[in-house]
């Protein structure tokens, strides 16, 4: 089993502990994936976004988010059998959980490495594979954690501050 | 302020888009990308899409990142399913004769003259 975290220069080294003091959730939603379903991908993204827009999130958080979770169901329907996301939503912050039902990752520090892909002919002809989707997904969220076990599965959490 | 009204005479393009709005659509930049997560990553609100790529996902792309329009050039046509998408998400779609490299050199000029 591997682990990784990542969070952005101002959480560093509160990561788990920020994870750990997260309220009850205001309201929770959940979606579901299925593998190679590039025809529904961006449906939870745009959901996301819009019931952030209503809550008056500002637009650069919005484009994050939305960047950050297109990317996390682009990598679930191309890479792994499935699965689901669990949406969220705090007063000051939205927490999004990627359970997918396997294979799981190798090694996430080389998958999380710009360029590197294990995309087959099928994704790169949907314009993605070209190893940019867990950067961007880095990029744009505060806290990022990875548990991932070969044969197994893969859990992504994004944590993302709204101010 | 320059719009894409103005610019589509430019290229020849011709409007996929059963589009009402599009003469209001300002444009302040471009981007020329075929791969989303580099478009996803670092094309910018407001910024025209030049792509040849014509499946479903560019539609949540330009959706996601605030893409008023995407123009396909050398006569790509996406099909009827994308083109319904886009108009749910109002995008604009758009095709041109013109290769990619054209377009954009058209649209950079447009831009950045007085």
């Amino acid at each position: 089993m591997s682990e990784y975290w990542f969070s952005q220069p101002e959480f560093e080294g509160k990561a788990l502990e920020l994870l750990n003091v997260l309220p009850t959730p205001e309201f929770v939603q959940n979606f579901e994936l299925d593998e190679k379903d590039f025809i529904n991908a961006g449906k939870a993204a745009a959901k996301i976004k819009n019931a952030l827009k209503q809550l008056g999130v500002v637009p650069a958080v919005l484009r994050r988010v939305a960047i950050a979770v297109y990317e996390a169901e682009i990598n679930i329907i191309a890479h792994s059998k499935g699965g689901k996301i669990k949406c969220s939503y705090y007063h000051n912050c939205i927490l999004i959980v990627f359970d997918d039902y396997g294979p799981g990752m190798e090694d996430i520090e080389q998958s999380i490495f710009p360029g590197y892909s294990t995309a087959d002919e099928l994704v790169r002809e949907m314009g993605f594979g070209a190893g940019m989707g867990l950067p961007n997904i880095k990029k744009n969220c505060d806290i990022l954690h990875i548990i991932s076990e070969k044969g197994k599965k893969t859990i992504l959490e994004i944590l993302i501050y709204f101010g | 302020m320059k719009t894409l009204k103005e610019f589509l005479p430019l290229i020849d393009g011709k409007i996929l888009t059963g589009h009402t709005g599009f003469d209001k659509i300002e444009i302040t930049s471009g981007y020329v990308s075929d791969l989303l997560s580099d478009v996803m990553g670092n094309a910018k609100e407001g910024q025209l899409w030049i792509t040849i790529m014509r499946h479903l996902n560019i539609i949540a792309v330009a959706s996601l990142v605030g893409l008023p329009a995407v123009v396909f050039p050398k006569n790509i046509l996406p099909d009827h399913t994308v083109i319904a998408k886009a108009n749910e998400e109002n995008i604009c779609l758009i095709n041109s004769s013109l290769s990619t490299f054209e377009i954009a050199g058209i649209l950079y000029r447009f831009l950045h003259s007085k």
